[in-house]
């Protein structure tokens, strides 16, 4: 029974740390959809969404539930800006300087945030105080079924966003075909803007939660988060919204397990074979279409 | 003994039967077309063959070896040769690389010899280095040797991708539409060239064409596809004249 | 005589810089500080140069390359450390580092390969961290997170003979495989793989060929690396080292093997003279790698390019 209760534990945390994971995919699966460019940055706009929180909430003192939304909008700029300055340019250019490029920004964001609020973590309680309910014999915390409970909003209204709205249909058009979506009078310029604003609110939302966990704020931290999330993004199928949903669950809990059974010090190498190992096996990953380049 | 035998070979992607059925022999020495309306799996014939595409049934034989199964680069080390209908270059290397590229299994040296430059390194890399420039005077390109391929005009890169095609001695060659974007005089001095090199390279060559004036003019067999599947196949003359393939061409 | 006359101009630039650097060092004209970049230098121009030839040349972005040398760090550290003269132990030491680097770069590059463009790129990344979060687990042996300490000061500047030794033999093996029959598969493969296949060349063979090739190569620096700093730890080689280096090959111009040894040497001695700006090294990084991609495929260039391709079109019209 013990037994079982620690994996139902483990379980939880995994579905936390995984929703988690799963927002941030998103972010890598739509814009890897619609640009076709692995956007590296992506991870530590997760890391100027939780300065921002910071900044709103400790330095500003403004009320956390509007500095929530401060937050989300100043990442979503922020993510805009950057397709601006840095990748528009290369719309046409060879994947690999667009990749290092990508390298470029998330480089500067990390370095951006060392000068500004220095190496040493920042401890920040967290915003979210719910408090914790008790199921027979297993706790769940507040913040758990917060981050489960934004995570499965965000979810729906984003496949109801896609599915049923112009924009969003704009962006499937794009995804499949940018030039004949051109060609179908679809601003492509603008849908890229919307997706890249969008992903960026998504990873907003992430660092948030991703902060109210960890409640220590460092240059890096959206770095390792975010290179896990693509790795769910790939395992789920780049390019795929539910598989970016699924892989990000899957190796949350994963990665839960093999730290509570296998090793701690381990468990991103566990995490980073989970990458290798689907590449390898299936490289469309779990919902993805594989493209064969056209010979 | 025919070169090349085809027996029915087919492919499907997905639920789409991209070619099927196709029956092809082709003797050592001769000229043969393929012919057929846009989409009828021409290029899909070329994929197949050069192992870019794997069959889903069927028997490719060249000089009786069987090549299903195999990859590109087997492929073409068992003496199959071809150019892209979308030219692909090594448009960042020199002309004269490009073909050098191209010899790379016909005169070969050690790694050793790569790193070390060593003797048996130089004399080798002089044989390359005058193999190559005799394939590219055939082209009339050799004067220019030291370009980038990219900076080469369009019709001289269409050329430079058949004599890199040809330095890999090729027993069959197969050109996807060597004409397309030339204009009539180039396309007449390309067609004097496909004679020339057949001559002197002594090699079959298998062509997907759409310019007609070239097909009746240099090929004596042609294969016509349509929707995947042959249509006719026969010499030049009586092939052209056959109504289903003025039908398939040309509508009701 | 011509056709030397590179190759002559090479000699006579090495042995200049090699009677420089004995001159200055000996003549006690270099401060602690100089004089302790000296083998860094070495060691990043090896690592750059290596990595340039997947880079540049291969046309892949690896961004693990700070595990091999990691892997060649730590094997080449144990041989240091087991007592042995170093006469001996130091060549030794550099070739087990390449090797141990080489055979990791065999496994993880037959099936990473396979793969292509940003799948290839991320997977060497989880595979640096995977390598990364072994060498923290294996504490008995690497010391874990503490560290590996006491490995015998072997590759400081009084030993700058053997690194510029081993440096140059590094140059001129990329240099030479570059004009071969297998440098120009390596290149045929980055500038269109399908073509290359077709014209015989096997293409996951030359992959990983280059991919080991110079996967030995950064285990020798990581050796160099060992003997020169005393200490290893899991954390200094990161994804930021990997990046630094990758900094460096960009800098140089991406397959420019000359560029790419100007450039490592440049972005090794300048942020220590620039001391003060020392915070915004990282940040000038960044912002090198960003303006350089841009510039590359700004109008600005193409138009050079075009008025360049014009004139070579020019001349065959």
């Amino acid at each position: 029974m013990a037994l079982l209760n620690g994996i139902l534990a483990q379980l939880l945390n995994g579905l936390r740390i995984g929703s988690i994971y799963a927002l941030i995919a998103l972010g890598y699966t739509m814009v890897y959809g619609i640009a076709k460019m692995i956007n590296f940055a992506h991870g530590d706009i997760i890391m100027v969404g939780a300065y921002a929180l910071y900044v709103f909430v400790s330095l500003l003192h403004v009320h956390p539930a509007l500095a929530v939304v401060l937050t989300i909008g100043f990442c979503a700029v922020m993510g805009i800006t950057i397709e601006k300055i840095a990748y528009k340019p290369l719309r046409n250019a060879q994947r690999l300087a667009v990749l290092i490029t990508a390298i470029g920004v998330s480089y500067l964001l990390q370095n951006l945030a060392l000068l500004i609020f220095k190496a040493t973590p920042i401890p920040f309680g967290s915003i979210i105080r719910v408090p914790s309910i008790t199921v027979g014999e297993i706790t769940i915390s507040g913040l758990t079924m917060v981050t489960l409970a934004v995570t499965a909003v965000v979810m729906v209204g984003l496949t109801l966003f896609v599915n049923h709205t112009k924009m969003g249909h704009s962006m499937l058009a794009v995804s499949e075909d940018q030039g004949a979506a051109k060609l179908m009078g679809i601003n492509v310029d603008r849908t890229i803007t919307i997706t890249f604003a969008i992903g960026s609110a998504l990873a907003a939302v992430a660092g948030i939660l991703y902060i109210s966990q960890y409640e220590s704020l460092l240059p890096t931290l959206g770095a390792l988060p975010g290179i896990k999330a693509f790795v769910a993004a790939v395992l789920g199928g780049i390019g795929s919204i539910p598989g970016a949903m699924i892989g990000g669950l899957v190796l949350g809990i994963i990665e839960s397990m093999s730290k509570a059974y296998i090793s701690t010090q381990l468990a991103d190498a566990i995490v980073f074979s989970m990458l290798v190992v689907v590449l390898l096996l299936k490289p469309s990953g779990i919902l993805g279409k594989l493209s064969i380049e056209k010979v | 003994m025919a070169l090349l035998e085809v027996k029915n070979l087919g492919i499907s992607f997905g639920g789409l039967r991209a070619v099927d059925g196709l029956n092809m022999t082709i003797e050592e020495g001769s000229l043969v077309g393929l012919i057929g309306p846009n989409g009828a799996g021409k290029t899909t014939v070329f994929n197949l063959l050069t192992g870019v595409y794997r069959p889903t049934d069927g028997i490719i034989r060249l000089d009786g070896t069987d090549l299903v199964g195999k990859n590109p680069s087997q492929i073409c080390q068992a003496g199959i040769a071809r150019t892209f209908q979308n030219i692909r270059l090594f448009s960042d290397m020199t002309v004269a690389d490009n073909v050098k590229a191209a010899l790379h299994n016909q005169i070969s040296y050690s790694l050793a010899g790569s790193l070390l430059h060593t003797p048996h390194y130089r004399k080798k890399e002089k044989e390359i280095d005058g193999r190559a420039m005799e394939i590219l005077r055939v082209f009339e390109l050799d004067q220019f040797a030291g370009y980038k391929a990219a900076n080469l005009p369009y019709g001289k890169q269409r050329k430079l991708e058949i004599a890199r095609a040809l330095a890999t001695n090729p027993r069959l060659l197969l050109l996807d539409e060597p004409a397309a974007g030339m204009n009539p005089n180039e396309t007449a001095e390309l067609m004097e060239t496909i004679k020339f090199l057949r001559k002197e390279f002594q090699v079959t060559i298998l062509l997907i064409e759409h310019d007609m004036k070239l097909v009746a003019g240099i090929c004596e067999e042609l294969t016509v596809l349509n929707f995947g599947e042959v249509l006719c196949q026969g010499k030049t003359a009586d092939v052209l004249k056959d109504p289903q393939v003025i039908t398939a061409y040309l509508g009701e | 005589m011509k056709k030397y006359g590179k190759q002559i101009i090479g000699c006579v630039a090495a042995a200049a810089v090699y009677a420089a650097v004995m001159i200055l060092v000996n003549g006690g004209f270099l401060s602690r500080q100089m004089m302790s970049l000296i083998i860094p230098v070495c060691m990043n121009i090896i690592l750059a140069v290596s990595l340039c030839m997947v880079v540049g040349f291969l046309g892949e972005l690896s961004l693990g390359h700070a595990a091999f040398m990691s892997i060649g760090a730590y094997s080449g550290a144990l041989i240091l450390k087991s007592g042995l003269p170093t006469v001996a132990a130091l060549p030794l030491a550099v070739l087990v580092g390449g090797v141990c680097a080489a055979l990791l770069g065999l496994l993880v590059g037959i099936p990473v390969l396979r793969l292509r463009g940003d799948y290839l790129a991320i997977t060497t990344l989880g595979f640096g961290e995977i390598i990364k979060s072994v060498f923290n687990a294996a504490t008995p042996v690497t010391g874990g997170a503490g560290g590996l300490k006491k490995i015998p000061p072997v590759t400081t500047y009084r030993n700058f003979t053997f690194v510029y030794i081993l440096m140059l033999l590094v140059i001129l093996l990329v240099s030479n495989l570059v004009k071969s029959r297998h440098g120009r598969a390596i290149c045929a493969i980055r500038d269109n793989y399908i073509a290359a296949e077709a014209i015989g060349i096997k293409v996951s063979f030359f992959k990983t060929m280059a991919f080991v090739i110079a996967a030995f190569m950064a285990g020798m620096a990581g050796v160099v690396y060992a003997g020169n700093i005393g200490i290893l730890k899991p954390v200094n080689f990161d994804y930021n080292t990997s990046i630094e280096i990758l900094v460096m090959v960009v800098l140089g111009g991406m397959g420019n093997i000359t560029g790419s040894i100007i450039a490592a040497f440049l972005l090794t001695v300048l942020p220590e003279m620039l001391r003060g700006l020392s915070n915004y090294r990282m940040l000038v990084y960044a912002i090198a790698l960003i303006a350089m991609m841009l510039f590359n495929n700004s109008p600005l260039k193409r138009m050079l390019v075009e008025k360049h391709n014009m004139r070579q079109a020019g001349k065959i019209e």
